[in-house]
C-alpha cells in the first residue's frame, strides 16, 4: 500500500455531496393517521394507506409541512410559494405502492446554507456548506433477510417485511457539491452532519437518533485532479449511521478512489455500504445506467402554497441557532476555544449545559463529562450521551463533593457505579457503603502509622520541607482506602509534625 | 313485478309498509337467479350480507327510526369499489379472492343511508375498456341483445339495471365508463364533478380522471343516489370541501325554460351513427319546445381530447397499478427472486389491454419522452378546460350524443384498440376538465332498434343543472314513448 | 416508431415478463397508438401551462393526530405468505 492520504492530496481534490434523510417526529405518518412510535410489534402500525392497499389515498400531515419549512428556514433556504409532490416510480418490496411519494423539481425549500467550523492545524476554520434543497418524502418498510449465513440480503432465502416504518415522514436535505475542503473533507462531512443534527434537535422536529435510523446520511464522494474543473465519477455510500462513521467512510472512499485512479483504473458509479468493523466500504447497486424514475406530479395530492404569514409565524418561533448558543455558552462559561472544541467533538456540549443548568459549576461539569465519563465511554466504545448517566446525576455528584460528602476519588467510584447501571448516585453511595472518613481519631491513627513507616520523610517535613508531605498523605489515603478527605489529611498531618 | 319499479317507487312502498326490505331484496336475488346466467352482470352476489342488511333496515323501520329516502332499496356495486370482507377483483385475475379489510367511502355512505348492497358487478379489467369484454372473468351482455356489449367499463352495473336485477348501481367514470354503458343499455348514468364524490376505496385507474357516480333507470333515482354518496371526505385530498348542489330538488323541478343549451359542434357529424344523431336532434327539439334556448358552441380543442386522454390515463395507470406485485396481496405466481416473481405475476395477472396501457404509460412518462407525450397531454388538458370555460359563458349546459354508436357486437372491435377507444370520444373531454356529465336515453336508433344516449355536461359543482335538464328531457320523452324506454326492451327471463 | 427492444425495455421497467410474440405484437400496436396520440404536440405550445389536477386546490392537510391502524390480522389478511406477523416475500436481489 504505497498510496497514502498525503499522496492523494497532492494529486486530487475531494468533492463531497451529502444527502441526509431525517425522520420527522410527528405523531402520525406522512399520509395517514398511523403511529410513528419506534419499536412496535411488526405490522401493528399500518393501515390501507401506508400498506398501499388498492383504493387507498394519501392526505398530507400539516405538521410535517410545518417542520419541513422550519428546517428550510433554519438552513437559510428559500421557501417555495408553490411546491408539489411527485411520484418516484420504481419497484422494491419494502415500498408498498412501488412508487415513493416524494418531491422532484418543485421542492418546498431550496438554496440555503449551513456554516460549520472545524479544528485544523492552523486553528479553527469556517466552511459554508451550500444546501441545494430540502424536500418531503415518505419512509419505506423494513425487511428482515432470512436464511443464508449472514442475515444480509445477499444469500438470503426469503425476506420478511414490516411496514410500521412505511410512510413515516422523511425530509431529505441535499447539499450542493462541497469543494475546497482538501484534506479536511472527512472532518467537514462529520461537522456538517453534527451541526445539522444539532439544528434539527434544537428545532424539535426529530429525535435525530442515528443509531435508530431517524437520521441517516448518504455520502457522495468523488476526486478530481487538481486544476481540473470537471468532477470525477462519484460513489454514494448509503445509510452511514454515526458521526464517526461519516468521517471514516469519506476518508475510506477518498483513499479507495485515489488508489484506483493511481493505478489507472476507473471509479465505478455505484452505491457503497460502509462497514463499521473494517472501516471500509463494499460495492452495492450500480448506478452506471441512470434509473428512469418516471417522476410525475402526484395527482392524489394538492400543491402546497404556504402563505407569507404562515412562513413568518414559523420563522418567528425558530429556536436559537446552535452556533449562536455555543457562542453564548462559551462566553458565559469563560471556556477557551480548544476546550469548547473538545466538548463539541466529544458531543457533550448539551450534557454539560444541562448539568450547569442544574446548578453545577461550568468548569467542574465540563471536567466530569470530558474526563472520567468520556474515558469510560471510550472504554465501552460508545458516546457519552449513550451511557446511562444523566446531567442530573453529574450535578448531584458535584454537589456531594462540594458539601464534603464525597471526595474526587470517591466520586469517580460513584460515576462508575451509575454507568454500570447500579442506580442513581445516592443509591450507589448507600449500597457500596461509600463515605468520607472525617473522624479525626481514625485519621490520626493512620497518620501515626504512616509516620512510623517512613520516619525519614517525617523528619524532612519537621525540618520545614513541606513538599515531602505528599508521600505521607498518599500513605494515609491508601490506609483509609481513599475515603478520607485529602485536604483534611494534609492539615492534620502538618499540624502533627509541627508545621500547622 | 316489483323489480320493474323505480327506486323511488320502491322506497315509497317500503315507507308505506306495502313490502319489506327483505322481500324486496329477495325479489331482486330471485331476478338475478333468473336472468344473470344470460346477462352475466354480477361477479359476486352477497346473498347473506344483503338479506342481513335488509333485515336490519326493516327492524329500524319498525322501531320508528327516521330513515333516509333510499333505506332498504337494493343496489349493485361496481367491482372496483372496496367493501370490507367482500371479494373485490376489479375484473382482474390479479385480485382474485382478495377481500379488502376496509370500506370505501362510497360504501360507508351507502351503509349510513341503509342501502342494501346486492353484490359486485362486472367491469373491464381495472376499468380499462368500453365494452366489459376486458373482464378477466367473462363478458357481460347487453339485455337488449345478448350478443352485444353493455358498454364499459361499467357494463355490469348498467346491464344489471336494464335487466331489472337492481334498481340502482354505482359506477366509476374515467373516460365515460358510467355514461357510455348507460347510453347503450337505455339507462341513466352520471359522472359527478371531479371531487364531488370521494375516491377513497375506488381502486385507482387514472387518479386525476376517475370519478364514482350513480347509475339508475330514471333521472330522479340517480339524483337520490347521487346525494347519498356525494360530499366532502377528509380521506380524499381531491374531495371538494363545499356543500353538495341541490340535486334532488333540481331533478324534481325539471324546468328548462330560459336555460341556454349549447350544442358542441365538434361532437357530432363524422363517425356518429345517423340514427344516433337523429335521436339527438329530436331531443334538442323537445328541449326547445320546453322553452330552452339552443345555441351552438365550438370547442375546437376537443379534437385533441382522445389523444390527451390516451396519454394521461395510461401514464397514471402505469404508476397506480405498480402496487400489484405479489408481495402483500393478490396473485403470486412463479419462483425465484422477488423481482422474477413480480415479473411473472404481472405477466399472468394482467390482461392484454391492461398491459398495453401500462407499457404505453411507462413510455409516455419515461425520460426523454415525458415532455413530448405526458407533458403535451397536460397542456391539451388546459386547452380543453379553457374551451369548456368559454362555452359555459355562452350556455348553462352543453350537450352531445353520449356515444357515437349504439351497442356493437361482442368481439367486433376487440382487436382494434383505436376503434374501441373512439367510443369515448364524446365523454372524455368532461373527465379531462373535471366537469360533470350525464347520459340519459334519447330513444331507439332507427337502424338497429337499440338505445342511444343524450349527454348533458355542466361546469364544476353545477351537477344540479344536469338533473334539471335531464329530468325535463326525460319527462318529455317518456310522455312521447308512453313509458320508460326499458319497457320496449326484450323481457329477459320472462317465459 | 417503437421497436421491439423499446418494448422489451419498457416491459422490464414495468416488471412484466413478455414473450417474443407479445413484444412484436405490442411494438406494432403501440406504434399505431403513439402515432395517433402524438398529435397532442401540435397544440402544446410553450405558453400553455400544464394541468395536473382538473380542479385547482391547494394546501389540503390533515391534523397530526393518530387514527386507529388495522389489526395485524387485517393487515396481513391478503398476504400470499406471512411469518411472525410479517409479510413473507421471495429473496430480494439488488442492494449489496
Ligand atoms: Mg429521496
Ligand atoms: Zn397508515
Amino acid at each position: 500500500m504505497g498510496f497514502t492520504y498525503e499522496t492523494l492530496l497532492t494529486k486530487y481534490e475531494p468533492v463531497l455531496g451529502l444527502e441526509v434523510h431525517v425522520e420527522l417526529g410527528t405523531k402520525s405518518k406522512m399520509f395517514c393517521g398511523c403511529s410513528t412510535v419506534f419499536g412496535a410489534e411488526p405490522n401493528t402500525q399500518t393501515c390501507p394507506v401506508c400498506l398501499g392497499l388498492p383504493g387507498s389515498l394519501p392526505v398530507v400531515n400539516e405538521k410535517a409541512i410545518e417542520y419541513t419549512i422550519a428546517i428550510g428556514l433554519a438552513l437559510n433556504c428559500t421557501i417555495a410559494p408553490y411546491s408539489r409532490f411527485a411520484r418516484k416510480n420504481y419497484f422494491y418490496p419494502d415500498m408498498p405502492k412501488n412508487f415513493q411519494t416524494s418531491q422532484y423539481d418543485e421542492p418546498i425549500c431550496s438554496n440555503g446554507f449551513l456554516d460549520i467550523s472545524i479544528e485544523t492545524d492552523a486553528g479553527t476554520k469556517d466552511f459554508r456548506i451550500e444546501i441545494e434543497r430540502v424536500h418531503m418524502e415518505e419512509d419505506t418498510g423494513k425487511s428482515l433477510h432470512m436464511g443464508g449465513a449472514t442475515g444480509r440480503i445477499h444469500g438470503a432465502d426469503y425476506s420478511l417485511l414490516d411496514y410500521n416504518r412505511a410512510g413515516i415522514p422523511l425530509v431529505e436535505i441535499v447539499t450542493k457539491p462541497i469543494v475546497g475542503t482538501g484534506k479536511y473533507a472527512p472532518e467537514v462531512a462529520r461537522a456538517y452532519v453534527a451541526e445539522l443534527r444539532d439544528i434539527l434537535r434544537a428545532l424539535g422536529v426529530s429525535d435525530v437518533k442515528m443509531e435508530q435510523g431517524s437520521l441517516r446520511c448518504d455520502a457522495n464522494v468523488s476526486l478530481r485532479p487538481i486544476g481540473e474543473s470537471k468532477f470525477g465519477t462519484r460513489s454514494e455510500t448509503k445509510n452511514v449511521n454515526s458521526l464517526r462513521s461519516v468521517e471514516r467512510a469519506v476518508r475510506s472512499e477518498m483513499l479507495r478512489h485515489g488508489s484506483l485512479l493511481d493505478e489507472g483504473r476507473r471509479v465505478i458509479q455505484e452505491t457503497r455500504h460502509f462497514h463499521e468493523n473494517t472501516g471500509e466500504t463494499t460495492a452495492g447497486r450500480s448506478k452506471e445506467q441512470a434509473e428512469d424514475y418516471r417522476y410525475f406530479p402526484e395527482p392524489d395530492l394538492a400543491p402546497v402554497t404556504p402563505s407569507k404569514d404562515f412562513i413568518e409565524k414559523i420563522r418567528s418561533s425558530l429556536p436559537e441557532k446552535p452556533s449562536t448558543r455555543r457562542k453564548r455558552l462559551q462566553e458565559n462559561w469563560q471556556v477557551p476555544d480548544k476546550e469548547m472544541a473538545a466538548m463539541i467533538n466529544a458531543d457533550v456540549l448539551d450534557l454539560v449545559a444541562a448539568t450547569v443548568e442544574l446548578g453545577a459549576d461550568p468548569t467542574r461539569a465540563r471536567g466530569w463529562w470530558l474526563g472520567e465519563i468520556a474515558r469510560l465511554a471510550n472504554e465501552r466504545e460508545v458516546s457519552a450521551g449513550e451511557l446511562p448517566i444523566t446531567p442530573k446525576d453529574v450535578s448531584e455528584i458535584v454537589q456531594l463533593i462540594d458539601s464534603g460528602e464525597l471526595t474526587d476519588k470517591l466520586a469517580r467510584q460513584v460515576v462508575e457505579g451509575v454507568i454500570n447501571g447500579e442506580g442513581r448516585p445516592k443509591e450507589i453511595i448507600a449500597n457500596r457503603g461509600i463515605k468520607v472518613v472525617s473522624d479525626d481519631s481514625a485519621l490520626l491513627s493512620a497518620i501515626e502509622k504512616a509516620i512510623a513507616a517512613q520516619p525519614d520523610i517525617a523528619e524532612k517535613v519537621r525540618g520545614g520541607h513541606i513538599p515531602a508531605a505528599g508521600a505521607l498523605i498518599g500513605a494515609v489515603m491508601k490506609e483509609t482506602k481513599g475515603q478520607a478527605d485529602a485536604a483534611k489529611v494534609r492539615e492534620l498531618l502538618l499540624r502533627h509534625l509541627g508545621q500547622g | 313485478m316489483i323489480v320493474n319499479k323505480s327506486a323511488i317507487e320502491m322506497s315509497q312502498l317500503l315507507k308505506d309498509g306495502e313490502i319489506s326490505s327483505v322481500d324486496l331484496t329477495k325479489a331482486h336475488l330471485e331476478r338475478i337467479d333468473e336472468v344473470d346466467g344470460q346477462v352475466k352482470a354480477f361477479l359476486y352476489v352477497d346473498r347473506e350480507g344483503a338479506l342481513a342488511q335488509a333485515q336490519l333496515v326493516d327492524t329500524k323501520r319498525k322501531s320508528g327510526e327516521k330513515l333516509s329516502p333510499l333505506a332498504g332499496v337494493p343496489l349493485a356495486l361496481k367491482d372496483v369499489m372496496t367493501q370490507r370482507g367482500i371479494p373485490t377483483t376489479c375484473g382482474s385475475k390479479m385480485l382474485e379472492g382478495w377481500r379488502p379489510p376496509y370500506d370505501s367511502t362510497v360504501v360507508t355512505r351507502l351503509r349510513s343511508s341503509d342501502v342494501v348492497i346486492l353484490g359486485k358487478t362486472n367491469c373491464d379489467e381495472f376499468a380499462m375498456g368500453s365494452s366489459t369484454e376486458n373482464s378477466a372473468y367473462f363478458p357481460t351482455r347487453n339485455p337488449w341483445d345478448l350478443n352485444r356489449i353493455p358498454g364499459g367499463s361499467g357494463g355490469g352495473s348498467s346491464a344489471s339495471l336494464a335487466a331489472y336485477e337492481a334498481p340502482l348501481a354505482i359506477g366509476t367514470d374515467t373516460g365515460g365508463s358510467i355514461r357510455q354503458p348507460a347510453a347503450v343499455t337505455g339507462t341513466v348514468g352520471v359522472k359527478p364533478t371531479y371531487g364531488g364524490v370521494s375516491r377513497y376505496g375506488l381502486v385507482a385507474f387514472s387518479s386525476s380522471l376517475d370519478q364514482a357516480g350513480p347509475c339508475a333507470r330514471t333521472v330522479l333515482d340517480a339524483a337520490y343516489l347521487h346525494e347519498a354518496i356525494a360530499g366532502y371526505d377528509p380521506l380524499d385530498s381531491t374531495s371538494i370541501n363545499a356543500p353538495v348542489p341541490p340535486i334532488v330538488a333540481a331533478a324534481k323541478d325539471g324546468n328548462v325554460k330560459g336555460m341556454k343549451i349549447g350544442v358542441i359542434k365538434e361532437l357530432q357529424g363524422d363517425g356518429y351513427q345517423p340514427g344516433v344523431l337523429k335521436l339527438f336532434n329530436q331531443s334538442l327539439e323537445e328541449l326547445a319546445n320546453l322553452g330552452a334556448e339552443i345555441v351552438e358552441v365550438s370547442c375546437k380543442y376537443f379534437d385533441y381530447a382522445l389523444a390527451a386522454y390516451y396519454l394521461i390515463a395510461p401514464s397514471e395507470c402505469s404508476s397506480n397499478l405498480a402496487r400489484f406485485d405479489a408481495m402483500r396481496y393478490g396473485l403470486r405466481i412463479g419462483e425465484g427472486s422477488a423481482e422474477s416473481v413480480m415479473n411473472s405475476t404481472r405477466a399472468a395477472g394482467f390482461g392484454k389491454e391492461v398491459k398495453r396501457r401500462i407499457i404505453l404509460g411507462t413510455y409516455a412518462l419515461s425520460s426523454g419522452y415525458y415532455d413530448a407525450y405526458y407533458g403535451s397531454a397536460q397542456k391539451v388538458r388546459t386547452l380543453i378546460s379553457q374551451d369548456f370555460k368559454a362555452a359555459f359563458e355562452k350556455a348553462d349546459v352543453l350537450v352531445s350524443p353520449t356515444a357515437p354508436t349504439t351497442a356493437f357486437k361482442i368481439g367486433e372491435k376487440s382487436n382494434d384498440p383505436i376503434a374501441m377507444y373512439l367510443n369515448d370520444i364524446a365523454t372524455i373531454p368532461t373527465n379531462l376538465a373535471g366537469v360533470c356529465g350525464m347520459s340519459l336515453p334519447s330513444g331507439l336508433a332507427e337502424e338497429d332498434g337499440l338505445p342511444a344516449g343524450f349527454q348533458i355536461m355542466a361546469g364544476a359543482m353545477k351537477d344540479d343543472r344536469l338533473y334539471k335538464v335531464g329530468a325535463a328531457l326525460e319527462n318529455a320523452l317518456v310522455k312521447k314513448w308512453g313509458g320508460g324506454i326499458l319497457e320496449q326492451a326484450p323481457r329477459l327471463g320472462i317465459k | 416508431m417503437i421497436s421491439r427492444e423499446d418494448v422489451a425495455n419498457l416491459a422490464k421497467l414495468a416488471r412484466i415478463d413478455m414473450s417474443d410474440d407479445e413484444l412484436d405484437h405490442l411494438a406494432s400496436e403501440l406504434s399505431v397508438i403513439l402515432d395517433a396520440v402524438a398529435r397532442v404536440q401540435e397544440v402544446a405550445n410553450s405558453d400553455v401551462p400544464p394541468t395536473s389536477h382538473p380542479i385547482p386546490m391547494t394546501n389540503v392537510f390533515r391534523i397530526d393526530e393518530n387514527r386507529p391502524s388495522l389489526s395485524p390480522e387485517d393487515a396481513l389478511s391478503g398476504a400470499p405468505a406471512s411469518e411472525g406477523q410479517r409479510f413473507k416475500v421471495p429473496q430480494i436481489l439488488g442492494e449489496e
